[in-house]
């Protein structure tokens, strides 16, 4: 249950990009309620503390939002959501090209084994 | 005042030669999860010792919340030796009762709480249940004191994979902004995640006392991976 986390990194970082995908994903929806911090941290087996700080890094950036009364929820902002599933997917692609051109592989290869793949 | 423990000059010697504690001076902050780390007869049973009262200190101090070791912070804090200190011919539900007798701060409802989830059996007698068991419950008894500084000495050393994962999210669950928690362990790796900072302790004295993560982001390793590196022998 205890979430896979790499050992040679910072945690806390590990955690934001495992909390962000999950909103992106839309596992947390837009507006959705979050778990408290230590419900969180228990189930991923990590110090509360960090816990916190991850939060407190998506609070930041505004994905997460923090009601006095209701606790935290995701942001309703489709558009912020939207532009950060952009911006990974770019992040992704570009790794993924990088690792083409050392194969060798051509844009028009690229471009076919991607239509290959994706139907 | 957000210091819990000060420690200023702390040396504890033996003789001339025999130093197991020399010139410790450190302070930890209320409301995180550190781990005590060093190689064997690196003092930290010895520091661990002296924090209880149990041990005197040759020089320099010790402060808990601002008060020597004695009756007041025994009281507040809650220790698990490594080696059991409990009646082995006494029943898990006697303990119970012998705790809430010996300490004020004792919830003897999350106790009964915890080992009904473990599955044991409060009426059986320490000595017919197997070491892990008795780890287990020896560290529920502990946790289930509401103190200031819980001090744990090894607690996950004997037990298998799973039981060590409750244990540890039993310590996550327990986490107490106004106190903290004192791990003196040797599974790093097991650990670390649980970890806010980390104390290395080489010879009786303080070698380094810093966050994981600052560990991590600094070394670009792991806390355990790091440890190798500097106690390699």
């Amino acid at each position: 249950m205890a979430w896979e986390l790499d050992s040679d990194r910072p945690i806390y970082a590990q955690l934001v990009e495992r909390i962000q995908m999950q909103i992106i994903s839309g596992y947390y929806p837009p507006g959705g309620k979050l778990p408290s911090v230590r419900d969180l941290a228990t189930e991923a087996a990590v110090n509360p503390n960090t816990m916190q700080k991850a939060f407190a890094e998506l609070e930041r950036s505004g994905l997460i939002i923090t009601q006095r009364t209701s606790g935290r929820t995701v942001t309703e902002d489709i558009g912020m959501i939207g532009e950060i599933k952009q911006e990974l997917a770019k992040e992704h692609l570009k790794d993924f090209i990088e690792k083409m051109k050392e194969l060798g592989i051509t844009k028009e290869e690229i471009l076919s084994l991607i239509s290959e793949s994706v139907n | 005042m957000n210091d819990l423990v000060e420690i200023v000059g702390l040396t504890k010697a033996y003789d001339a030669r025999n130093i197991a504690v020399n010139n410790m001076t450190l302070t930890l902050p209320k409301g995180r999860i550190i781990g005590l780390l060093g190689p064997n007869g690196s003092g930290k049973t010895t520091l661990i010792k002296m924090m209880n009262g149990l041990l005197v200190p040759t020089q320099g101090s010790i402060k808990i919340n601002g008060h020597f070791p004695g009756a007041e912070t025994k009281a507040r804090v809650a220790y698990l030796p490594d080696k059991t200190y409990l009646n082995h011919s006494q029943k898990v539900s006697e303990l119970l009762v012998f705790y809430q007798d010996f300490y004020q701060d004792f919830e003897i409802d999350k106790a009964k709480k915890m080992l009904e989830n473990l599955g044991i059996d409060p009426s059986s007698k320490m000595k017919t249940l197997s070491k892990g068991t008795k780890e287990k419950v020896q560290l529920i008894l502990v946790m289930s004191r509401n103190a200031d500084l819980y001090i744990l000495d090894e607690p996950i050393a004997g037990v298998d994979p799973a039981a060590r994962d409750y244990i540890l999210k039993t310590i996550i669950n327990n986490y107490n902004p106004e106190a903290s928690i004192i791990l003196a362990t040797h599974l790093i790796g097991d650990i670390e995640s649980v970890l806010d900072e980390v104390i290395f302790l080489r010879y009786g004295q303080l070698v380094l006392y810093n966050s994981v993560d600052n560990i991590r982001e600094q070394q670009g390793k792991s806390v355990d991976a790091y440890f190798r590196e500097v106690f390699a022998c």
